[in-house]
């Protein structure tokens, strides 16, 4: 499935960073381009570990990063090796630390991978999981669980999840079907999903407002957090990551197909429709899953993406697989500046996320103003 | 501009505990009868000479600039639980119409949808009152009450506890109850005086708390009004790491610091659904000195809230839960 990039018609090169509608840069060799160089994959990879090692290594108990590694080994089984870590140094370390980084993690890149996928479906830059109303609607969906006490759980297959879910999706399909009324342009899919956005959140504050007693959980819930202990919440959320990143994955050279346009991609026996649709279902469902188990963390799914295309260029092939890793390690870093910058206290990693977020947000609108217009 | 739909700076957090702090369930705690029943007692007795103890029209120095009242106040309305229950104890009870959906201690007040957090108007108006007392401030509804020459007296949530005892002054004052509202107060400093002498008996080093408002670690520190109050029993505040010059009140707290900090008591509020048994069930937590003690206290959210006559209570169940130093006791 190469061929897209001979076919692309000649419609000028769209600058890197924005990935434009439609158009393909021409020239020879650009099809290696598009391609993930096993390179930048290793160096996506080793930053990630790095970064989690880092968090795991950062914290109140001093612990040093050698410990930690025999640790680790130790509770692997490899023969010879033994911890002398205490038994409290071990809890620390294996029902604090590392679940909660894995944790971020995992947030971090179904964020991330969300919004790329959003970006590529919608072929829209500032596509994500806030500007559509998907983060809206799981919060919705989830306050209104958490809310009523309807909270049950049989593994990953919890009410909480559930109805983010179906909140993420109905938050979604809404702004696409309101912004396609309201003709093609970019904007307008964003316009939609702010006024669905808009509107989900109005219905979510009324409800906490209206019983602030039994919605008291929300308010923790909703300024969004990675507090977590022990590993049900890492439980909770890596099959949803590894199923929706495996389909997603999998159809990243599809999706780069339909960038061509939808009759070319006709013409190569693709069905534009279906993979769009299972690409904002599995897309809905990892940013619902994220918000079900971390609250709402805003701003990976539209930074992580961009940084990756300024950094690597625009085929979705590159962008996919790197913004997962890239949005992995974002939110591991601002978890541990979460709780480091202020320590012993914590700062909401909302709070770092959108510090960082807004300005660079703020950053490609005046970048990229040229592409857009 | 594309925002994120939710609040989430840091000041908020405060706001955001105090919030939830606040909004406090209906249970009564049975020890509730201490002083704000004594002072009720001693009100019956002293209503006819203690009416005449105020003449007005009275002009009252609240913190939010001075207040005139031109009369005995009749139909006063509570926008605040705090001041609620502070009226019922300087014996105003019977000159209160109606006060706000949480204000729900001592039992029989005049409960009404108004909500004190976001109050409306015309609400507060339809109720005709002579005197409203609000616990946030809020300048629209401030002026709108002053426009319809309805006095307002603003009690906010006290830091010390001599904020308690001025703002009980105030509406003493404001009500025609002086007397019977420095007999209130009197009774809150000799009620605390008591519990504080008999935690002074216990010698040994100075024991660690850990006030926790929800499950995400969000405590209390010294900066806070019930900071203040562990402060008095003799506990050092292991939040006061997260907050060296109190200026936060309700920082958050990270469970690996909680675990080295080894606090001597845990205060939790019955404000959530989990209890001393999910405490103890977090991973690392049977390490930490108050579960290994069974010193898990659960107290009225109400009442660790509010900043009212029931502070006594809660002085009590927190000096009845202090261990008594290992020191002491087993050498």
């Amino acid at each position: 499935m190469s061929a897209p990039a001979a076919a692309a018609p000649g419609g000028g090169t769209p600058p890197r960073g924005i990935p434009h509608d439609g158009g393909l840069p021409d020239g020879d060799g650009i099809a290696a381009a598009f391609r993930l160089r096993p390179a930048a994959l290793a160096v996506a990879v080793a930053v990630t570990v790095a970064v989690l090692g880092l968090s795991v290594a950062v914290g109140p108990f001093p612990i040093p990063l050698t410990q930690i590694l025999l640790a680790v080994a130790d509770r692997l089984s490899l023969p010879g090796v033994h911890t002398t870590l205490t038994p409290q140094e071990q809890v620390i370390l294996f029902q604090w630390r590392l679940p909660r980084a894995v944790l971020g993690g995992l947030v971090g890149a179904a964020l991330a991978l969300s919004g790329a996928t959003y970006q590529g479906v919608f072929r829209n830059p500032l596509a994500d999981p806030y500007l559509l109303g998907v983060a809206a609607g799981a919060g919705l969906g989830a306050t209104i669980v958490i809310g009523g006490h309807l909270q049950a759980g049989w593994g990953p297959l919890d009410t909480v999840a559930a109805a983010a879910f179906v909140g993420a999706l109905a938050g979604v399909l809404l702004a696409a079907a309101l912004g396609r009324g309201a003709g093609s342009s970019p904007a307008a899919l964003l316009l939609a999903g702010v006024a669905v956005a808009s509107f989900l959140t109005a219905v979510q504050t009324y409800l906490v407002q209206r019983d602030s007693d039994g919605f008291r959980e929300v308010y923790t819930w909703i300024l969004g957090q990675l507090v977590t202990s022990g590993w049900g919440d890492v439980a909770l959320l890596a099959p949803y990551v590894a199923v929706c990143g495996a389909v997603i994955l999998a159809l990243r050279r599809q999706l780069d197909v339909l960038r061509v346009g939808d009759t070319e991609a006709a013409s190569l026996g693709l069905d534009p429709g279906r993979i769009r649709l299972v690409l904002i279902v599995a897309a809905s469902l990892l940013a619902a899953a994220a918000v079900a188990v971390s609250g709402l963390i805003s701003f990976v799914g539209i930074v992580v993406p961009h940084v990756v295309r300024l950094l690597v260029g625009s085929s979705n092939r590159v962008v996919l697989p790197l913004s997962a890793l890239g949005g992995a390690a974002f939110l591991m870093l601002a978890d541990l500046g979460a709780r480091t910058l202020a320590s012993p206290a914590e700062v909401p990693i909302g709070v770092i996320t959108a510090f960082v977020g807004a300005p660079f947000f703020a950053f490609v609108l005046w970048t990229g103003r040229r592409a857009i217009a | 501009m594309p925002t994120p739909p939710y609040p989430s700076s840091p000041s908020r957090r405060p706001g955001r505990a105090l919030l939830a702090a606040l909004l406090g369930a209906a249970a009564l705690l049975a020890a509730c009868a201490s002083s704000a029943e004594r002072a009720a007692v001693d009100i019956t007795s002293d209503t006819i000479a203690d009416s005449s103890a105020t003449a007005f029209p009275i002009e009252i120095d609240t913190a939010g600039g001075p207040v005139t009242i031109e009369a005995r106040p009749e139909a006063i309305v509570s926008m605040s639980p705090t001041a609620t229950e502070m009226l019922w104890a300087i014996g105003a009870g019977d000159q209160v119409k109606a006060v706000d959906s949480l204000s729900t201690y001592p039992a029989g007040t005049p409960v009404t949808d108004l909500s004190a957090f976001e109050p409306n108007l015309e609400a507060i108006a339809a109720q005709q009152p002579d005197l409203v007392v609000l616990g946030f401030a809020n300048d629209e509804i401030q002026a709108g009450l002053a426009g319809l020459g309805i006095p307002v007296l603003l009690e906010e949530a006290a830091s010390t506890l001599d904020d308690t005892y001025s703002q009980m002054t105030d509406l003493g004052l404001a009500t025609g109850h002086p007397d019977e509202a420095a007999a209130a107060v009197a009774s809150v400093r000799s009620g605390i005086d008591e519990v504080v002498k008999g935690m002074a008996a216990t010698p040994g080093a100075r024991p660690t708390v850990y006030h926790e408002l929800d499950d995400t670690f969000y405590s209390a520190s010294s900066g806070s009004f019930i900071g203040q109050l562990y402060q008095l029993l003799g506990y050092d505040n292991i939040a006061d790491a997260a907050d060296p010059d109190g200026s936060v009140g309700y920082p958050q707290l990270n469970a690996e610091q909680i675990i080295k900090a080894n606090p001597d008591l845990i205060v939790i509020t019955d404000a959530y659904s989990y209890g001393p048994a999910d405490i103890a069930a977090r991973p690392g937590w049977n390490t930490i000195k108050a579960v290994a003690d069974d010193r898990v206290v659960v107290v009225n959210d109400d009442i660790a809230s509010r900043w009212g006559p029931r502070v006594v209570d809660f002085l009590r169940t927190i000096a009845d839960a202090t261990p008594v130093p290992a020191g002491a006791a087993q050498q």
